[in-house]
């Protein structure tokens, strides 16, 4: 017996000591080799980061703290503070403007965008004929949109739908709203053939999101009685929730980044302007808030596409941790019936408890 | 259709007889196989070194577990969103220190490195595809004598076809159709380089035509607006005829890489 209870303790002793040697050579040498070889993968992009987006970062932010001019001597810093933040947004005459056109605007057709690429997605995904044509007339707009280009098609008057009188479209709206925000929706009809070809890269990753969708939920939902309406709001949404996140994303990054965007251009523009108080500065401090502007925007589409979970998985949540508290309590109670059982025995043992059980007369 | 046709408001779509002599004006102004030629050089050289550097990283991302993996996705992401404007004015002067403003290197040193125009998205593309190479056949590679670049080199990129046609394709019509960014570094904004592409020709076509009208012995009218849409379609062709031969490719790229992944 003692021998037995010695063993066990050298067993213990050994155990302890191996643990510790495990956690002297926490990482494995196999491991560590590996992450090296990964830096050495990752070296030209740390490289590139460093140079092209870390360094610019913090000089754009200094440079948004000064005042720049260009001298045959240099560059001159004269150290404003937030003032070139101030005066751009109280005494510049375009940016502040510009800055709400561009938030109201990109509000607007975010969600037009987004809703367009997938109604025509689902049309797509239909067994028509000529899928396949279909398909590379609504991409071809991805490949020949770009900013000269587009001015100048639009000032052809082939951004806007001709069969649709935007004229008294505009003038209704304009009836009803506020003209801060009639604006930017009489433009949006203008422009209506320019927002819908902005949506060709959405399109294809609403159709590969919907080809991934199986086609048996659709099956058992028919069979239960579900119509095609309620098929697209139980089925195919849940289904597309990560895709229409993505596609917002892009929407505003490709809406910010666009070389229609007015507001690139007034950056560049002060950017080589010649005036005293514009320049490197001046503009750098507006691409800070324009920058800022775009993140809050994204952020923006992002919470309110990624905050609410499905109605399903609520209710398998629910249900995992009623099935949870249910064993707990089981186990709870269990324990007390040992613990239980075990004093009641403790005191027979004492004699204290002349149990009926050990009666046989007794009940 | 000539000025005579379009000043005619009989005519509405069919034109009275066959005329190019639009075509043959916007392209003299337009210095038509000049700009082409170099639009395929800056569309083409930053691709290629997009498809290597996005590729490296890629690669990298899937496949090894090291620290700070983590902060490079979401440095990764910041840079998608972040808007270039942010950084373009630092990055103008660092050219310009560096002597090569207004040279074709301003965009093959970002795009070398991965951080050329829409690199993140590249690097995410080729990060999802290698990650569904089975990491046995890597193993297997490995038990066979090869090391960490050659099992990459020998393993990974063949199967990785689809995602380099997809980079390539994207990359290419991306930096073709940018003109902002290459009028700022390449093309030159206080003083202009040879460096062209079509798509400047086309923002400044209106200056270039008059130009080339007034020099030109031909019969040159002044600008219309067939000679600026004949402009505009010269501009779009290349592409157009890219795209109509490579179309399925476009296409099924985004749903054969899993652009979408989750």
């Amino acid at each position: 017996m003692s021998e037995y209870v010695a063993m066990e303790d050298l067993d213990r002793k050994a155990k302890r000591a191996r643990k510790k040697e495990l956690k002297k050579i926490k990482p494995g040498n196999l491991e560590r080799r590996e992450a090296r070889v990964g830096y050495l993968f990752m070296l030209p992009w740390i490289i590139g980061a460093a140079m092209f987006l870390a360094y610019p970062l913090g000089a754009s932010f200094y440079y948004a703290l000064n005042n720049i001019r260009i001298t045959t001597m240099g560059k001159v810093f004269t150290f404003v503070g937030y003032g070139n933040f101030t005066q751009i947004l109280l005494s510049d005459a375009d940016f502040p403007v510009q800055l709400v056109d561009y938030i109201l605007s990109t509000v607007i057709s975010v969600p037009i965008i987004v809703v367009f690429a997938l109604v025509i997605a689902m049309m797509l995904n239909q067994p028509i004929h000529g899928k396949g044509f279909f398909r590379a007339v609504f991409f071809l707009p991805v490949i020949i949109v770009s900013g000269p280009i587009l001015s100048m098609l639009t000032e052809q008057g082939a951004g806007s739908i001709s069969a649709i009188d935007t004229q008294a479209i505009g003038s209704a709206i304009k009836g009803v709203l506020p003209s801060i925000i009639a604006d930017p929706i009489s433009d949006l009809f203008e422009n209506m053939i320019t927002i819908l070809w902005y949506s060709g890269v959405q399109i294809l990753i609403f159709l590969s999101g919907l080809q991934k969708i199986d086609k048996s939920m659709y099956e058992a939902a028919k069979i239960d009685g579900g119509s095609g309406w309620e098929c697209f709001w139980k089925i195919t949404l849940p289904n597309l929730k990560s895709m229409i996140l993505l596609n917002a994303v892009y929407t505003v990054v490709f809406i910010s980044n666009n070389d229609q965007n007015a507001i690139i251009g007034l950056i560049k523009s002060s950017m080589f302007s010649g005036t005293k108080e514009k320049g490197y500065g001046y503009a750098s401090a507006m691409a800070w808030l324009y920058a800022l502007i775009v993140l809050i925007l994204v952020g923006l589409f992002a919470l309110m596409l990624t905050t609410r979970k499905g109605a399903y998985e609520k209710q398998v949540k629910r249900a995992k941790k009623a099935v949870k508290t249910e064993a707990r309590q089981r186990k709870k109670i269990e324990r007390r019936n040992r613990r239980n059982a075990k004093r009641i025995e403790r005191q027979r043992a004492r004699g204290k408890i002349i149990t009926r059980k050990t009666d046989s007369t007794g009940y | 259709m000539s000025l005579d046709d379009l000043l005619d408001s009989s005519i509405k779509w069919l034109p009275s007889s066959f005329n190019i002599s639009n075509y043959t004006q916007a392209a003299q102004s337009m210095d038509f196989f000049q700009s082409l030629w170099k639009s395929i050089v800056i569309a083409g050289v930053p691709t290629l070194l997009n498809l290597v550097s996005c590729a490296l990283a890629g690669y990298g991302l899937a496949r090894f577990d090291f620290k700070g993996k983590m902060v490079v996705m979401g440095v990764i992401l910041l840079n998608f969103v972040l808007p270039s404007q942010v950084t373009m004015i630092p990055t103008y002067v660092l050219y310009s220190n560096m002597g090569i403003l207004n040279s074709l290197w301003t965009f093959i040193l970002p795009s070398a490195l991965g951080m050329g125009i829409n690199s993140p998205i590249f690097i995410l593309i080729f990060m999802q595809f290698f990650r569904q190479i089975p990491k046995v056949l890597i193993e297997a590679a490995k038990i066979d004598g090869a090391g960490h670049f050659k099992s990459f080199v020998r393993v990974a990129l063949p199967s990785a076809k689809p995602a380099f046609i997809t980079v390539s394709l994207f990359s290419f019509v991306w930096y073709w159709n940018e003109s902002y960014l290459t009028e700022l570094y390449v093309h030159g904004v206080m003083t202009t380089s040879s460096w062209t592409t079509l798509v400047i020709q086309l923002d400044n076509f209106a200056d270039n035509y008059s130009s080339y009208a007034s020099t030109a012995v031909s019969g040159a009218t002044s600008l219309n607006e067939s000679i600026s849409m004949a402009g505009t379609m010269l501009s779009i062709l290349p592409l157009l005829l890219l795209y109509l031969v490579l179309q399925r490719h476009f296409v099924e790229s985004i749903d054969r890489t899993g652009i979408t992944g989750e």
